[in-house]
């Protein structure tokens, strides 16, 4: 984890311990300082950072690792919340524990992934993006229909009262007391999904560096000269799409447990689109781009959901544009002017840098 | 029967609106290897204009004919002009950039197109004013209404002419050249840049059309239109092979087929387990299917291998 850590923040040996202690600190007052600071709804808008953040390393290790590039992302991720809603509510009267339920639906997840990679991944580049959106699709649809003639997922109103995340009697759904301090619904998720999202950084980390990892690189570089050099492209492809699909249905069934609430309309392409965007505007292939663009894609259009209304009113002294347009107004505009002054992704991984340095056509 | 031919007519032509989509994306595709998410939202907002223009004359006891020909040309120039500024703002400065970074670009132009097309807008669904009546002709028991024979005329005339333009001129020539080695043609004295920009805006010009024939056909426009319409054409280029003029009009027609076809029998053959709702299923799943077996498509060339 240190070694990890020092890779990940770029110091030397000796401050690593002191980053250690004090990014874990910030970490840990976190909730507590912005609930002190801007609200409690803002904790909630961390939550949900951190579930992006899953996701987006999720998609990283398919797009930004093996440079497979995955328009229904989204499916995977509603793969797992389904799992968890079907088996963790009153829809068919079952209530399995979370720690059984997580797991089954990041395996469901996973399985999916292969299911969706075993046909499709002999398709390059952009086929392969149409057919992942195409199924994508598919998924949103079947969500969306099989209410009829047997109800299954409730079709569009979705499935509500879903079980909170709980071990035994402690429940995160409502607040609760800690060696005398009170933590509140989200907090507690907050710590939850933090150990999750350390979970997956370490593992991405672990990856990247591993002869997997090394592999995926190779096969983005030049899919014939990695078949050339012994690596099972379709084999290891395949493990870059089921990877990516479990973290997917991972943080999917975290999100089931703490929304209470899934229906299909999370669950679109716009949601697909959002986590690439992250991905790539971060930085594709560093972890640290994914989860800066991953915190600023959550934030921005908060931000603007905030600033939007009320900077109106400040500056003309009335609302002149509805507060949402002008909310996707600007955020269509960051990503383009993001995307120009940054073709790369605002930190882009020391290799990708490289690449995009040297004069051969960079690839994906 | 009747049915049938019913449901091919219906078919036909939603295809045909699709080939004209795709062809935006296929011509852009072939001569830059990008694919403009933003198209989608062109269509819309060529729909959009001609709304506007004709609620607009029509009080005006104008002729319909001349309504419909200022509309149309009222929006295909605003499109046209929006697709010239979208490659230049958007696409040119990263045409040498990592590949995903113009698909990001394209992805903030349609969520700025769609925005802007809901404050001009509103949020609502427009009923578009109905041009023509509604005579139709009857062949063999199906139905065919005069809105659908213009709109296949139209797109057959479109796609025709494009052809011509493409293989015929000097024009096309220089696409061609740009399309197949841009460096190379620029050292034959082609303007790649002028060309890229006049594909982007011939593909706006049919977008255009395309968003007012399915508007007409449906009667209805709304900004979130171009979004699925969008989705539905670049999968029709993809069918027929991306980057292939006649791969996009093949492509968009069978799709249109495929899905009234399915939407139609869908009920029997599953014994009514899956109803017609599920008809978008049906299109991709086809899609995946013919991707599976012919990876470049049904009219696309081998490519070797694309960097």
């Amino acid at each position: 984890m240190r070694n990890a850590l020092e890779r990940f923040l770029m110091i030397d040996k000796r401050n690593a311990w002191l980053a250690f202690a004090l990014l874990s600190i910030i970490l840990l007052a976190l909730p507590f300082a912005i609930d002190g600071l801007f609200g409690r709804g803002w904790v909630r808008v961390l939550d949900f950072a951190l579930l992006y953040i899953m996701l987006a390393l999720g998609l990283n290790i398919v797009v930004g690792y093996a440079g497979l590039l995955d328009l229904g992302y989204v499916a995977f991720f509603a793969v797992g919340a389904y799992c968890y809603a079907l088996l963790g509510s009153p829809q068919f009267g079952i209530h399995l524990p979370f720690w059984i339920v997580l797991p089954l639906g990041a395996l469901l997840a996973c399985f999916f992934g292969v299911l969706l990679g075993a046909p499709t991944l002999r398709l390059r580049g952009d086929y392969l993006a149409i057919v992942t959106l195409g199924f994508g699709e598919i998924i949103r649809i079947f969500l969306n229909n099989l209410n009829a003639p047997i109800n299954i997922t409730n079709g569009p109103q979705g499935i509500s009262i879903i079980d909170s995340i709980h071990v035994g009697g402690f429940s995160l759904g409502r607040a609760q007391e800690i060696f005398g301090i009170a933590f509140p619904a989200v907090h507690l998720h907050y710590y939850l999904f933090l150990i999750f999202t350390l979970l997956v950084i370490f593992v991405s980390l672990r990856l990247q560096d591993s002869r997997i990892g090394r592999a995926w690189a190779a096969i983005r570089e030049d899919e014939i000269a990695a078949s050339a050099m012994g690596i099972n492209t379709r084999n290891i492809k395949l493990l870059a799409f089921a990877m990516g699909a479990t973290f997917g249905g991972l943080a999917g069934g975290l999100f089931a447990g703490f929304q209470g609430f899934i229906s299909p309309e999370s669950f679109g392409l716009t949601e697909s689109i959002m986590i690439l965007c992250m991905v790539v505007l971060g930085g594709m292939g560093n972890i640290g781009g994914v989860v800066f663009g991953g915190i600023l894609l959550v934030v921005i259009p908060e931000l603007t959901r905030h600033l939007a209304g009320t900077a109106q009113q400040a500056l003309l002294g009335k609302t002149v544009i509805d507060p949402e347009s002008l909310r996707m107004l600007m955020f269509g505009l960051a990503l383009i002017l993001i995307m120009l002054w940054r073709p790369a992704g605002l930190w882009p991984s020391s290799q990708r840098r490289r690449e995009l340095t040297a004069s051969a056509p960079p690839s994906v | 029967m009747d049915i049938f031919l019913q449901q091919v007519i219906n078919g036909l032509v939603q295809g045909s609106v699709y080939s004209m989509v795709a062809l935006g994306y296929t011509m852009v595709y072939g001569i830059l290897g990008l694919i403009n998410f933003a198209h989608g939202e062109i269509v819309m907002i060529g729909a959009m204009v001609a709304l506007s223009v004709i609620q607009l004359l029509t009080g005006a006891g104008f002729p319909i004919f001349f309504i419909l020909l200022i509309s149309l040309m009222l929006s295909m120039i605003v499109c046209m002009i929006i697709g010239y500024s979208m490659e230049r703002i958007a696409y040119r400065p990263l045409r040498n950039a990592p590949r995903l970074a113009p698909l990001i670009t394209a992805i903030g132009l349609s969520i700025v197109l769609q925005t802007l097309a809901m404050m001009f807008w509103g949020r609502e669904y427009h009923s578009f004013p109905p041009l023509f009546t509604n005579d139709s002709v009857h062949i063999a028991g199906a139905i065919i209404t005069e809105v659908q024979i213009i709109i296949i005329i139209v797109a057959m005339s479109m796609m025709g002419g494009l052809l011509m333009l493409v293989h015929r001129t000097r024009l096309g020539r220089a696409m061609r050249a740009v399309a197949e080695n841009p460096s190379a043609a620029a050292l034959m004295g082609v303007n790649s840049n002028s060309v890229i920009s006049i594909t982007f805006v011939l593909g706006s010009a049919l977008a255009a059309i395309a968003g007012i024939m399915i508007s007409a056909n449906y009667g209805i426009a709304h900004y979130l239109m171009g979004a699925l319409l969008g989705l539905k054409a670049f999968t029709a280029a993809v069918l027929g092979g991306i980057g292939n003029l006649r791969g996009a009009m093949l492509g968009g027609l069978l799709l249109g087929l495929i899905e009234s076809l399915g939407a139609g029998y869908i009920g029997d053959l599953s014994g009514g387990f899956l109803g017609s709702h599920y008809q978008d299923v049906f299109a991709f799943f086809v899609l995946i299917a013919v991707l599976i077996f012919r990876p470049s498509g049904l009219l696309g060339e081998r490519v070797a291998e694309r960097a």
